[in-house]
């Protein structure tokens, strides 16, 4: 190639400057946050912190192994899986199609740009809104409300998984479609494809390991917020566990705290295996 | 079905100008070959005569439509009836091969045909049919992942061919084939053009394959056209200055040149040395 002449580029890297400006900013916002949050790690380690937390701590052993409390312990683990999967086959339901609508990846008028382009981002703000609002409330919120809607039950729990989730999914499919190689969608679109026929033969097949294993993370999620929600009442080991602690039972907690432990090894086996099949 | 270009200009978002003053026409079912140095603005060229880009200045008729005047839907029917050939497959590696030619008639079909072949293959023998001709047939249902980069680029042009398109357009289409399959390759993409009367612009790096497959070719060189000439009015010294920046050596494929000079259609005594180098 040419030698470097006094009219070509600088050697120096133009993104460099960028790049500690923003580390400096970061870190000058991040100082305050951390005294408004009352940041203070070290006083875990007073002494008098420490046996306060040793004596709560002290009550969790043993953990209750009982056949008649095992027999509970099944009963709520098996309705916590089926909160947590219910609630994200539904919140999939109301994702997928949103996503779908929310991605640019999808946009036809964005080639060119041609007729539409106006419409189109009018239609994926709205829809992006949508999403919004629906992860804006907590799942425990949407709980206490269908709790008195429905009554004290899973199906509480259900449904305030599958709105919030449902926002959540929606959000990050959305963007999963957009930050992986979207060419191939782009190349169907440009040959007259459909929006569903680019959705289906290049953006899904290009991001199916991703979307995968991220559903596979909310359903881990899904499952730790069921938990919660079963303080309100929602059912499931949440609500096992929130008897145990009113009854200052702190082995029976133990114990439904050791089955949380193993649903979240077998939620990272399982997104694991799912991974390896579509990898 | 005759596609036009007056006064072309592209510029970039980030300023660079790819393309400009750009005056091109073409006749129904002919046939031009693109040459020119890299980043001379072949690609830009043909995505504006692909209607991927919008150009900033300039007039585009494609297939007797001004695309940029028609509404979505009439769009996307002018879309359908244009094939593209890219130099970098854009299929997802996870794909069937049946899949991924049969998605070449997206733009024919309704979603729910589309969503249907998904579930079962709906022309089967005609993806089979496609890949035959590019010798691909034999991995008619393995996954594209287990392909080499060759093939890949063989299973996007039998895509292409699948569609049927009135205008084919290939970007390098054989840039990742060696000097047999890629002589074959655009050997297919001529004869499906000539067969069912398809305009074809090919840009391609190999000189030689140009000078062989195409009655006419344009150079470019810096966004511009130099030179546009029916092939046997293209000598050794107009490509030799073409490619001028990359030290005058002309890129070239290594197919035996021998055929197309009985074919007469091109001044072959200039042009051998150069290229046998």
């Amino acid at each position: 190639m040419r030698a470097p002449s006094a009219v070509g580029p600088p050697l120096r890297d133009p993104a460099a400057g960028r790049r500690v400006g923003l580390a400096v900013t970061a870190a000058i916002l991040l100082w305050p946050l951390l005294v408004l949050a009352e940041f203070e790690p070290w006083r875990l380690f007073d002494a008098s912190h420490l046996a306060v937390m040793a004596g709560f701590l002290g009550g969790f052993l043993p953990p209750v192994v009982t056949a008649e409390f095992l027999a509970l312990l099944v009963r709520a683990t098996l309705e916590t899986l089926a909160i947590a999967t219910a609630g994200i086959a539904l919140a999939f339901v109301i994702a997928a199609p949103l996503a779908a609508l929310a991605t640019r990846s999808l946009s036809i008028a964005r080639i060119g740009p041609g007729p539409g382009l106006r419409s189109g981002v009018a239609l994926r703000t709205v829809v992006r809104g949508l999403l919004t609002l629906l992860r804006a409330i907590p799942e425990i919120v949407w709980a206490l409300l269908f709790v008195r809607a429905l009554g004290l039950g899973p199906g509480a729990g259900v449904l305030a998984l599958a709105v919030t989730y449902g926002g959540m999914l929606g959000k990050v499919y959305a963007e999963i479609l957009e930050s992986g190689d979207t060419r191939p969608a782009r190349a169907l679109l440009e040959a007259g494809s459909s929006r569903l026929g680019a959705f289906f033969y290049a953006l899904v097949p290009a991001a199916a390991q991703e979307l995968a294993s991220y559903t596979v993370y909310r359903w881990e999620c899904a499952v730790r917020a069921s938990v919660v929600m079963g303080f309100v009442g929602a059912g499931g080991l949440g609500q096992l566990m929130d008897q145990s602690m009113k009854m200052l039972n702190g082995g029976e907690a133990s114990s439904v705290l050791l089955v949380f432990l193993g649903l979240v090894v077998v939620a990272d086996l399982l997104s694991a295996l799912i991974r390896r099949v579509l990898a | 079905m005759s596609l036009a270009l007056e006064g072309v200009g592209f510029t970039h978002a980030n300023g660079e100008r790819a393309v400009a003053g750009v005056s091109l026409t073409l006749a129904g079912g002919e046939r031009v070959a693109v040459v020119g140095p890299s980043g001379a603005g072949k690609t830009t060229l043909l995505r504006v005569l692909g209607t991927s880009l919008k150009p900033g200045e300039g007039t585009v008729r494609v297939l007797d439509e001004d695309p940029w005047r028609l509404g979505a839907s009439a769009l996307r029917s002018l879309r359908a009836r244009i094939g593209v050939v890219h130099q970098a497959p854009p299929i997802p590696p996870r794909l069937r091969l049946v899949t991924a030619v049969l998605a070449g008639r997206l733009g024919r079909w309704s979603a729910w045909q589309a969503l249907a072949s998904l579930a079962s293959p709906r022309d089967v023998a005609g993806a089979h049919e496609a890949l035959a001709r590019l010798d691909l047939a034999d991995r008619l249902f393995d996954r594209c992942d287990r392909l080499s980069g060759g093939q890949l680029q063989r299973v996007g042009i039998a895509r292409v061919l699948y569609q049927q398109p009135d205008l084919l357009l290939a970007d390098e289409p054989v840039s990742a084939l060696d000097p047999t399959l890629a002589d074959a390759a655009v050997g297919v993409l001529v004869a499906e053009s000539e067969d069912r009367g398809a305009t074809l612009v090919s840009s391609l790096h190999a000189v030689d394959l140009a000078l062989k497959w195409f009655p006419r070719l344009v150079g470019m060189r810096a966004g511009a056209i130099v030179f546009d000439l029916p092939t046997h009015a293209v000598t050794s010294e107009m490509l030799r200055e073409l490619y001028a920046a990359e030290g005058g050596v002309l890129p070239v494929q290594g197919i035996a040149l021998g055929g197309a000079a009985d074919a007469g259609t091109l001044a072959q005594a200039p042009l051998v040395a150069p290229l046998c180098r």
